[in-house]
């Protein structure tokens, strides 16, 4: 059920095709997909491995562009933009988390959180203010000056979502997010994201094998051969 | 942007190792170049400061030293009569003939011989050289067989230390007194009364007049004077020029086999940076991935690695010329291709020559940080995150 149906459109996929060359052959992975997801909606994509679901992911955050068809986020007709203003676009519209974290090692867990506020005019104690509220959402203020190698799996995570929401992006998108996960952790990593999409109107685009993550979502799509198939909409508490 | 700058240094220092074995390439590289200026250096400085800019030299025209330079005993009288020089306290005018003759003699510890500058002085000629000072001993006397000898050639050859004596010229000479000279050419020189010497090697000329300037900015007078008499053949330069002259080809020839060393060496240590840098970009492909997926445009991702790269060179290069600056303390001795007599000197590391070591570490870490920064920046931003 959609958090609320009169919700603007925040993402508008239309007829977007895509596909891959390996050796001399063509696979096609996306064939004409067209997809709405609403400003506030927390919005989970299925689908077995190799279906395309990444892929998908890639094209709404503008990391990838599609052969053919139309990507309009928040407005903006992403695949429509240079390469140069794609890599701006990203920074102040887009927040990622990925399964494996990627955080940078050799720094610490604010200045990770920090890390995307380099690309804003903002100057180096706003900087530090903004990252320290973020790791407090996620409840890791006493863990700023830890370098990864020194948090759990389920601590590198909340650090990435702090990153993540860290420039007020509209919309947050996650690949498998819990797929490194211990059950517990990875529970605390769907509250958090749903108190991201409850608490602070973020759209959430959640890509996912784990059908307890897919719960959590407003919408729950399944992506198979490169065709979004039916909704199987889950029953879980709404946001907004 | 500190962060950045943060990020490529710990980065360095994550893998400690490795960073320091290739800076240590680079700083060999940097200690060679370095210590070969110094050499180059410490040459020219020891026979500029050798000169004085109030005395002139006068010498046979168109000879390049002393060596090659009679200059007849009536044609030193000429000299001594021309205005324009300065008079002593004694109204005499500061004038010196002296000689020099290229004697061998035998290194101490039995190494063989070498050349050494023995000098025919007069009695003006200690005064007219401020630099040197009689540290021991005394002056020899006129007519009688004593030298004094340079601290730097009393050390280096046999018989040449304080009340020894010295066979040459098929005569006994004794040493009275050692000269402190600092670090200039005289140093390495044996000094004796000019008239005895012209007479042990049977001389009819002197080999130049040293005279002090009554004013040293009207040099270009007494050159006028000199030149225009048709009873001279002879020409006169200021004293720190004629020095000058005498360390360059040799200076020259240092710097050229220093650079050229340097650049065949850096080859191996650029090679080395590159390598390892390379190994870094494999090392932090995803990490490169992110920063792109996170907004970092291509220029900052090749900052970055080129950051890492000019630190690299920076720790190569400050440890080679902390290496090099270690050489100051050592006294060397290289034949001077001017004159071939050894000249005794110290390395010299000049505020130029920290610049241009520095900036060839630097240069050989961009030089190896290039290439795999370009890889870097250039990295498709999927297969980086690692999806295809």
């Amino acid at each position: 059920m959609n958090p609320d149906a009169e919700a603007p459109v925040l993402v508008e996929l239309a007829g977007v095709r895509k596909s891959f060359r390996r050796g001399g052959e063509t696979l096609p992975v996306l064939e004409g997909l067209s997809l709405r997801v609403r400003r506030g909606e927390f919005f989970a994509l299925m689908g077995p491995s190799g279906s395309g679901k990444s892929t998908l992911l890639h094209l709404i955050a503008g990391l990838d562009r599609p052969d053919a068809g139309a990507i309009r986020v928040g407005g903006v007709e992403i695949t429509a933009l240079s390469e140069a203003e794609l890599t701006a676009w990203r920074a102040r519209r887009v927040g990622f988390v990925f399964q494996f974290y990627h955080l940078i090692p050799v720094l610490t867990a604010l200045e990770n959180v920090e890390l995307p506020l380099l690309l804003t005019g903002l100057d180096r104690r706003r900087r530090r203010a903004h990252a320290e509220l973020a790791l407090e959402l996620v409840g890791l203020a006493d863990r700023r000056g830890h370098t990864p190698a020194r948090l759990s799996g389920g601590q590198q995570q909340r650090v990435a979502i702090a990153r993540a929401i860290v420039t007020d992006p509209p919309l947050v998108v996650a690949d498998e997010p819990t797929g490194d996960l211990d059950r517990s952790s990875a529970g605390e990593i769907l509250d958090l994201l749903e108190g991201l999409c409850t608490n602070l109107g973020k759209t959430i685009l959640l890509v996912t094998h784990d059908p307890r993550a897919a719960r959590r979502a407003h919408t729950v799509r399944a992506l198979d051969k490169g065709v979004l198939t039916d909704a199987r909409e889950a029953l879980d508490p709404q946001c907004r | 942007m500190a962060l950045i700058l943060a990020y490529s240094l710990r980065n360095l220092l994550a893998r400690r190792l490795t960073a320091a074995l290739t800076a240590g390439g680079m700083a060999l590289v940097v200690f060679v170049f370095a210590a070969i200026l110094m050499l180059a250096e410490g040459l020219e400085r020891a026979l500029v400061d050798s000169g004085s800019p109030e005395n002139a030299v006068v010498l046979r025209k168109g000879s390049n030293s002393e060596v090659q330079s009679p200059v007849a005993v009536a044609e030193a009288a000429i000299v001594e009569s021309l205005p324009g020089i300065a008079a002593g306290a004694d109204g005499r005018p500061l004038v010196a003939r002296e000689l020099v003759v290229l004697i061998q003699l035998p290194r101490r510890g039995g190494e063989g011989t070498s050349n050494v500058t023995l000098r025919g002085v007069a009695e003006r000629s200690l005064r007219l050289r401020p630099q040197v000072r009689l540290a021991a001993g005394r002056e020899p006397q006129p007519g009688l067989p004593e030298v004094v000898v340079g601290q730097g050639a009393a050390q280096r050859f046999a018989g040449a230390g304080l009340h020894e004596e010295l066979a040459f010229a098929n005569r006994t000479w004794r040493v009275v007194g050692l000269l402190d000279a600092g670090n200039t050419a005289f140093d390495s020189e044996i000094w004796a009364d000019a008239d005895l010497l012209l007479q042990a090697f049977r001389r009819r000329s002197y080999s130049s007049v040293l005279l002090r300037l009554a004013e040293p900015g009207r040099l270009e007078e007494l050159r006028g004077r000199l030149e225009g008499d048709p009873r001279l053949s002879l020409e006169v330069k200021r004293e720190i020029d004629y020095y000058r002259e005498q360390s360059e080809a040799t200076a020259t020839f240092l710097r050229i086999l220093g650079t050229a060393l340097a650049a065949i060496f850096s080859v191996g240590a650029v090679v080395g940076a590159m390598i390892t840098l390379y190994a870094a970009v494999a090392h932090r492909t995803a990490e490169i991935g992110i920063l792109r997926a996170l907004g970092f445009p291509r220029g900052v991702i090749l900052a970055a690695f080129l950051t890492e790269a000019v630190f690299l060179g920076l720790a190569g290069g400050l440890a080679g010329m902390l290496a090099a600056a270690g050489l100051e303390a050592l006294t060397v001795s290289t034949t001077n291709f001017q004159t071939f007599s050894e000249v005794v000197f110290r390395f010299r590391l000049s505020g130029p020559i920290a610049l241009e070591a520095l900036g060839f570490a630097l240069l050989m870490g961009l030089a190896g940080g290039l290439l795999p920064a370009l890889r870097a920046a250039r990295m498709n931003l999927l297969e980086a995150l690692g999806r295809g």
